[in-house]
């Protein structure tokens, strides 16, 4: 690990103002940075400890919404009575995530911006754009059975790791943060993340030393939800697919839809066309086929991921035969 | 920097970058926490830090001076053992005994989650689920175990949470 200097904030005022430069990061549970700078993979030269700012509350807001603080950890919100009975979906995610002792120290903040598993991405001595930008991305002619097939550029074809953040897209989240100069923005969670193109490096759309200080979810959505992951574990395993589920039916026809997916992309996948496609009709498999056919139209095997195509497409008929039954 | 670990104070001159678990194990000899990866994929780091189980492999020790730290040495001795040591000699719930100082110490841990009604990713409802050998074998996920001594580590945990919740005990039945 490279030296760094710390030094411990007591207010997000105070974390904007000592986290203002490009060489100095936050952190929260450690869990992912700490990780990271083992490796050399992140080399601050300078942490700003936010881990006991007093952003540590799940309250409701006016107009049936829920405000999460960035420091909640993953169990405490899988755990919370209002997630639970409102939002499954998200409840389900979280404990689909990680382990027990990884959850009790990750944060709501933290989770959103962890970074890749790419195998490459973690090697210092191959190649990968993400890492430094320019040198070139080993994972495409290599073993990336676990990167993306949509959303991918020449550039790199790393997924989000999160299962947190799928379920927040699907529920229409807006990430609230606090910028060194003060400012505040509400950035939706659909506009956070960015394609990598050719500057795969640049994953949000934080600025330099802004800090993420809430989440918010809008209230529950109508409907049933559900969080189906596959991996190639049972447990503590990243996912190979997963899908977050949101669907109501009325009349016997699917009324709403919200279908957000891991494993695919460079960020928790969400697809419109396939919304649009199954509002108004009556489930059925064909329908189901049918919408994972839009899914996966421009869908992009690399090798040794070509089988999360059909994995893909198995499991969203899965996930919609359930939440439809 | 100072420390509260197993109730007592210790004072440590450490390099910033230390983690908990380094700290533990070479700076304050206490070695019961073990280090199998040191990248949060193993367990064998586990510790109860004001009473919630974590990996020590992944914090730094400069960000605990203010907690309450429980290695396995504070949870039982050789001639008092805790219930779960009694229960993983009695279950023989390991072979090696590397990852027995994580695994029990999760398992303090994933009892008082258990207590507090939390939910686990097998549990069939998300409110008050049952605690079968199933959702044992899920809420200790995070702990590895090389000579695979998992059936007799899951006999164990029953043991002391049949012997913790007889209610629970019966409706899992
Ligand atoms: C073995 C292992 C298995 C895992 N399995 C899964 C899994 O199956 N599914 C899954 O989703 N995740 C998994 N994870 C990842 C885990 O969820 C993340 O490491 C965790 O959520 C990161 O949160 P943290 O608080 O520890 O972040 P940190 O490591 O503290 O920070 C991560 C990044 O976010 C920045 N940051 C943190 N908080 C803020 C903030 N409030 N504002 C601005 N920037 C901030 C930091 O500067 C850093 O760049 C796994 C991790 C490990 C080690
Ligand atoms: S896929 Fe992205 S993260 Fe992986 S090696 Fe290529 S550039 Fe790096
Ligand atoms: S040593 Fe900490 S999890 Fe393996
Ligand atoms: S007893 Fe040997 S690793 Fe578990």
């Amino acid at each position: 690990m490279k030296l760094f200097d710390y030094a411990k904030a007591d207010s997000a005022e105070a974390a904007v103002r000592e986290g203002a430069d490009r060489d100095t990061k936050f952190i929260a549970g450690g869990t992912n940075l700490l990780d990271l700078m083992k490796l050399q993979v992140e080399t601050p030269a300078r942490l700003v400890d936010i881990s006991r700012l007093p952003l540590n509350d799940i309250e409701e807001i006016e107009g049936g919404g829920v405000r999460i603080g960035a420091l909640v950890p993953n169990s405490d919100l899988a755990a919370d009575p209002i997630i639970r009975e409102r939002y499954e979906v998200l409840s389900r995610a979280l404990l689909a995530g990680a382990s027990g002792q990884l959850r009790n120290k990750a944060s709501t903040g933290g989770n959103l911006l962890q970074r890749t598993r790419c195998y490459y991405f973690y090697e210092t001595a191959a190649r990968c754009n993400k890492r430094v930008p320019g040198s070139g991305c080993d994972a495409q002619e290599g073993f990336n059975r676990i990167l993306a097939i949509l959303g991918t550029s020449e550039h790199c074809i790393a997924t989000h790791p999160s299962d947190m953040a799928v379920a927040m897209r699907a529920l229409d989240a807006t990430i609230v943060t606090l910028g060194s100069d003060g400012e505040r923005r509400r950035i939706p969670i659909g506009d956070f993340y960015r394609l990598p193109g050719d500057t795969p490096d640049v994953e949000n759309v934080l600025r330099v030393g802004e800090l993420i200080t809430h989440v918010e979810l809008p209230p529950a959505p109508a409907g049933r939800q559900t969080y189906r992951k596959v991996r190639d574990r049972a447990s503590y395993a990243f996912a190979l697919v997963s899908v977050a589920g949101i669907v109501a039916i009325e009349d016997g026809k699917i009324s709403s839809a919200q279908l957000a997916f891991g494993g695919l992309g460079p960020m928790p996948w969400r697809d419109s066309a396939v919304e649009n496609a199954l509002i108004g009709r009556a489930p059925s498999d064909a329908l189901f086929g049918e919408a994972a056919d839009l899914l996966l139209r421009d869908a992009k095997g690399f090798g040794s991921n070509d089988f999360k195509i059909p994995l893909t497409r198995r499991t969203l008929i899965a996930t919609l035969r359930e939440l439809t039954a | 920097m100072h420390f509260t670990i197993n109730g007592q104070p210790h004072q440590a001159e450490v390099d910033i970058r230390t983690t908990l678990l380094d700290l533990l194990r070479e700076h304050l000899s206490l070695t019961g926490s073990k280090k199998g990866c040191d990248h949060g994929q193993c367990g064998a780091c586990t510790v109860l830090v004001n009473g919630r189980r974590i990996n020590s492999c992944l914090t730094l020790a400069v960000m605990h001076q203010d907690d309450e730290i429980v290695t396995i040495e504070g949870l039982g001795t050789p001639e008092k053992l805790h219930p779960l040591q009694a229960a993983f000699v009695k279950h023989d719930g390991f072979q090696c005994g590397y990852c027995t100082p994580g695994q029990i110490c999760s398992a303090v841990g994933m009892l008082d989650e258990v207590e507090k009604g939390w939910p686990s990713h097998v549990s069939a409802t998300l409110d008050d689920p049952d605690f079968t050998d199933d959702e044992i074998r899920e809420r200790m996920s995070g702990n590895l175990c090389r000579c695979s001594a998992y059936p007799n580590i899951v006999d164990a945990i029953r043991e002391v949470a049949d012997a913790k919740q007889p209610a629970q005990a019966e409706a899992a039945e």
